[in-house]
């Protein structure tokens, strides 16, 4: 508690209430409620497209726990993939030798990669920049030699077959046009945004902040940094399980390649367009990337990639926020958050 | 729960079908290949040879128009392949789900076809459980084991009594490895040694040392293409390795014609069992890939026939269905067809309702021009998955 009256009061307005500060960032503002209201329109509106929102669903919360590390720690991440897949897998095999269950199946994966996430960041909370690129992604291709080379478990290069997802809550069994499987992943995200929500604008967010701003000043203030970092890795790292597992229920299958850097690399791009340190942006980034390239896909299968190349330049060009930040620009002043 | 899963199916695919009388006259085909990213190239192969076979046959079948609906999963992408699969099924109302390239997608796509009962064409991964993974699915490409089965035994009956196994540490590498080495054993042979190598692995002298030193009669090895059979090439003329005191097997991808042109020299009498060569001597398939070149400038490869293949095995289908398009019919149809396919003659195994084809052993060789080229020296006729066979 402390240490946010103290980062707060760091800031220009300190005259500001430390209290009533983060109160009124924690109020739900119009956006957000309409937001969210929106992502029911693909039950009505986009009926065919279910299966592509529940994965676009799964990428955004994988995307709000790079956030939470990247965004708001200012951890950079080219491994974040390693949390996912050990994630897809628990809940793969979980499922594989007999409880499909798919809520406790979450937490079983939430908890795997926690565990993964905590082992790990003693080293992440060591270094910084370059040698923090250089770990996470050397971090990732030892996932994927581990996954490859343990075939008993994980059925190697093949893939992780007869994974069977039980229906949600005994009810909603994961049908062919991805209304359950939306429906679980939406829930889901939701939940996990709203803990996300609360967490960066606790005192314990603010102290992140902190860090992120300035890692030298924040132990000085008396807010030492490690602890703090390696609380929100793993609550990330479990995070990103959660919607590997997500994936790999609503799929019922999983591979190499949620372990891969491919994922990891799209992750930062998704966040970059977007727009970091904030929660929604992972979101919209998240939608973009997903829907251009579905769209872009369908238009040319085989030259796609030059557009998803064109967009992301001219978005770190001329939206250095991403396209949250650039939409933010578009809101008047009195209507914005400090 | 299975019966409620069916009914909601079955509710699905009646709405499916309300609305949709102009469909009637065509068949729409999911097409789902990695046309961007390391497999784009054999996408484009596969994709290539389809737009053949339509120019050659036409594009209407049974009095009903054929479209292709391209899907691209950019590489190993079981997910994305699993939800274009289900998109083409519920969105596109596609009638047939076909390509396949790499092993995991086509896993994953498998329950989608079982569950909408839609015809599914593999034209190439080549794991052997792939068709158990949905009644209505058949295969058109071949399976790992078969070939390297095939090639185990004929090294035996050929005078090879030790070899020593290199591959690649990946799913592919091993099980093309445990293919040659349970049929060569089995037929009396000994593996003196087997090495795995790195997926990406630049230099082979260290292997191609240890290989020497067990002074065995073969070499077996299984590496993907690109820069590596001409690395690994490089290595055997180095330690000294030829084909006069050690004979040199591999899969048929290992002398492409990349490969081949990679390797150099270097490559002479390197021996493969495959399925398919543009080299391959018969009046059929010099027709393709004389097509072939001319409408794309290169020929064919092991990918185009299968795409070749695939689609020839979706028009005869829909022949003998006269146009219905039910995923039972067209495998009922499919189940026990056999042609002639530029690579010889090939059928669909009624029981499996995998390939059943020649396995080709070849020797590269030098042609009247000196071109490297892969001849067939002998032939193993109707060759069915022993995997399957054994399950």
């Amino acid at each position: 508690m402390t240490t946010a009256t103290e980062s707060s009061a760091t800031k220009p307005s300190a005259s500001v209430d430390p209290r009533a500060f983060l109160k009124r960032q924690t109020r739900w503002s119009v956006f957000e409620v309409l937001f969210w209201l929106a992502t029911l329109s693909p039950f009505f509106l986009f009926e065919t497209y279910l299966s592509l929102a529940s994965q676009i669903a799964i990428t955004a919360l994988f995307a709000v726990s790079l956030d939470l590390i990247l965004g708001y720690a200012g951890i950079i991440s080219l491994g974040h993939a390693v949390f996912f897949g050990v994630g897809a897998y628990t809940a793969g095999i979980v499922s594989k030798y007999g409880w499909g269950e798919p809520i406790s199946g979450l937490f079983i994966a939430a908890a795997a990669a926690a565990i993964v996430g905590y082992l790990t960041s003693f080293i992440i909370v060591r270094v910084q920049h370059l040698a923090l690129l250089m770990i996470t992604l050397g971090l990732g291709f030892i996932a994927v030699e581990i996954a490859n080379s343990a075939d008993w478990l994980t059925g190697g290069a093949d893939g992780l077959l007869g994974v069977e997802t039980w229906p949600v809550l005994g009810i909603w069994d994961f049908d062919l046009w991805g209304k359950t499987a939306y429906g679980f992943a939406l829930v889901v995200l939701f939940i996990l945004f709203v803990v996300s929500r609360r967490l960066v604008h606790s005192p314990f967010g603010l102290s992140l902040r902190g860090i992120r701003e300035n890692a030298v000043r924040m132990p000085a203030i008396g807010a030492p940094n490690p602890r703090r970092l390696q609380k929100v890795y793993v609550i990330s790292a479990a995070i990103a399980g959660v919607a590997g597992a997500l994936l790999t229920q609503t799929t019922e299958f999983a591979s190499l390649e949620v372990l891969g850097f491919q994922r990891s690399a799209d992750l930062a791009i998704i966040l970059i367009l977007g727009g970091t340190g904030r929660l929604y942006g992972a979101i919209i980034g998240a939608i973009i990337f997903m829907v251009a390239r579905d769209q872009l896909a369908d238009m040319n299968p085989q030259y796609w990639y030059f557009w998803i190349g064109l967009l992301l330049m001219a978005v770190v060009l001329f939206l250095p926020d991403g396209i949250l930040g650039g939409l933010t620009r578009l809101v008047p002043a009195r209507w914005r958050k400090p | 729960m299975r019966i409620l899963k069916a009914a909601a199916l079955a509710l699905a695919v009646s709405f499916a079908g309300i609305g949709h009388a102009q469909a009637q006259d065509t068949v729409k085909i999911g097409l789902i290949l990695p046309f961007t990213g390391q497999f784009a190239d054999g996408a484009k192969q596969i994709d290539d040879a389809i737009k053949l076979y339509i120019e050659e046959n036409g594009d209407t079948v049974a009095g009903k128009k054929i479209e292709i609906l391209r899907k691209d999963t950019g590489g190993i992408a079981p997910d994305v392949a699993k939800r274009l699969a289900q998109e083409l099924v519920v969105r596109d109302k596609v009638d047939i789900l076909a390509g396949f390239l790499l092993t995991p997608n086509a896993l994953a796509v498998g329950p989608i076809s079982e569950e909408a009962k839609k015809f599914m064409v593999v034209m190439n991964a080549a794991t052997s459980i792939i068709t158990t993974k949905s009644p209505y699915m058949a295969r058109v490409s071949m399976t790992t084991p078969m070939v390297n089965e095939e090639l185990g035994k004929w090294a035996f009956a050929n005078g090879v009594t030790e070899v020593f196994t290199i591959n690649s540490d990946y799913g592919p590498g091993n099980d093309a490895q445990a293919g040659f080495q349970r049929a060569f054993e089995a037929a009396g042979g000994k593996i003196v040694g087997a090495d795995k190598v790195p997926v990406a692995n630049p230099d082979f002298s260290a292997f191609v040392q240890r290989a020497k030193d067990a002074n065995p009669q073969g070499i077996w090895v299984f590496i993907p293409g690109g820069a590596q059979p001409a690395a690994f090439a490089k290595a055997l003329a180095e330690r000294g390795l030829t084909p006069e005191n050690t004979k040199v097997m591999g899969q048929g991808e290992l002398t492409v014609e990349a490969a081949l042109a990679s390797m150099g020299d270097a490559a002479l009498g390197i021996i493969t069992g495959f399925h398919y060569d543009y080299n391959h001597q018969s009046e059929k398939n010099a027709a393709f890939v004389k097509a072939y070149n001319e409408m794309f400038g290169r020929n064919p490869d092991f990918f185009g026939v299968g795409g070749y293949d695939g689609m020839n095995l979706i028009y005869e289908a829909l022949k003998k269905t006269d146009g219905n398009t039910d995923g039972e019919a067209l495998i009922e149809a499919a189940k026990g067809m056999s042609w002639e396919s530029p690579r010889g003659p090939i059928a669909i195994d009624p029981e499996t309702r995998d390939v059943v084809e020649t396995v080709y052993i070849r020797e590269v060789q030098k042609d009247a021009d000196g071109n490297l080229i892969n001849v067939e020296i002998d032939k193993i006729e109707n060759v069915k998955d022993p995997v399957k066979a054994r399950m």
